[in-house]
């Protein structure tokens, strides 16, 4: 039967989290009984206080043959990181 | 803590309405969580084996205050494993068996939007233990109704093979439904402390919760015919024997046994 149903992809915001994080996915007939069913599945142990579903096929992903082009160029790119700062003793910890 | 509230109404009275919610509570429970491994999609697995678990918890909670009201040194786990049919004080409703999926969600739904009323009426009970109890356990039982009202719903105003069901299921449970609201002279008792509200005095808001829900879910109400009634006395059907040795059988064969 829950083959029929469309797969969601389940995202929790957690108790001390600020943004909805990837948990995992799960069947449902529709959006609604998604969310229901994720508060079933993934929050039994108080693990969140918010949900997010999207139906899985309504992400676009990148395709991993492209790995390579889109994020090798980043690897030898370091004045990216903000590394060459000199950071002022009075600012402390950052 | 209670002791203004214990005065005010016979210990007996107290201990049979911790039992008859406790009991409501365990055979549900019980019930439910027979389709744990068993239900249609793994989702639906999962949710109906939490309802099942909260309603165990919500046992533990009537019944080790049961004990404690009752004074003779029972706690939760020997009134639940060690008693036979007769002392239990569960609605035949709840012993009914799951027969099919719709079935079981049909049960859960006349009971839900029972017990939700209930809860609600006795988070205002002059016994602080009661209320608070009630207030941990409305909690739980606004989602069991959210979800098994949202349901029947989806599986009476679906398929021509689904609203079947879900109409047989209604008119099969019916006449289980009456005897959640008729009251006896221990609930009088109650009453009369401001312990517990009076049985008959939820439904017409339960008629109008349960009305609304079937008629989205096209399904026909029926009407107030005979009703079965009996376990709120220990009264039971001949289901609860089984239920009863499912279980038990382990403290029964096994007294005392721990893990």
């Amino acid at each position: 039967m829950s083959s029929e149903w469309p797969l969601w992809e389940v995202f929790i915001r957690g108790q001390h989290g600020l943004n909805h994080r990837h948990v995992g996915s799960l069947h449902a007939p529709d959006a609604e009984m998604a969310v229901n069913n994720a508060r079933d599945v993934y929050t039994r142990r108080n693990e969140g206080v918010s949900i997010w579903v999207v139906r899985s096929s309504d992400i676009t992903a990148s395709a991993p043959s492209d790995k390579g082009p889109l994020f090798d160029p980043s690897n030898s790119k370091v004045y990216r990181h903000p590394t060459f700062f000199d950071v002022p003793e009075e600012v402390g910890h950052m | 803590m209670s002791a203004a509230s214990n005065t005010a109404v016979s210990q007996t009275a107290l201990f049979e309405f911790l039992t008859r919610m406790g009991d409501n509570a365990l055979i549900l429970g019980h019930r439910v969580s027979e389709w744990c491994g068993h239900s249609p999609a793994l989702e639906e697995d999962i949710a109906l084996s939490n309802t099942a678990l909260d309603l165990i918890g919500q046992t533990q909670l009537w019944l080790g205050l049961a004990g404690e009201v009752e004074g003779r040194g029972r706690s939760a786990d020997n009134l639940a494993y060690l008693r036979d049919a007769r002392d239990f004080r569960n609605v035949l409703l709840v012993e009914r068996p799951n027969g099919d999926f719709g079935k079981t969600l049909m049960r859960q739904f006349l009971f839900d939007a029972w017990h939700f009323l209930m809860l609600k009426a006795l988070c205002g009970s002059t016994d602080k233990r009661i209320a608070e109890i009630a207030e941990k356990a409305t909690k739980e039982v606004a989602y069991h109704l959210d979800r098994s009202r949202d349901l029947i719903i989806r599986l009476g105003d679906g398929t021509a093979e689904s609203h079947r069901r879900m109409q047989e299921a209604l008119d099969d449970l019916w006449a289980y439904t009456g005897e959640l609201f008729i009251g006896d002279a221990l609930d009088a008792e109650l009453v009369a402390a401001g312990i517990a509200p009076e049985p008959e005095s939820l439904k017409p808001a339960w008629d109008e919760l349960v009305g609304e829900a079937l008629s989205e879910a096209t399904l026909k109400k029926p009407s107030d015919g005979f009703m079965h009634k009996g376990g709120k006395r220990g009264l039971h059907t001949e289901h609860m024997g089984f239920i009863l040795a499912d279980l038990q059988f382990l403290q029964r064969a096994y007294p005392g046994a721990t893990w």
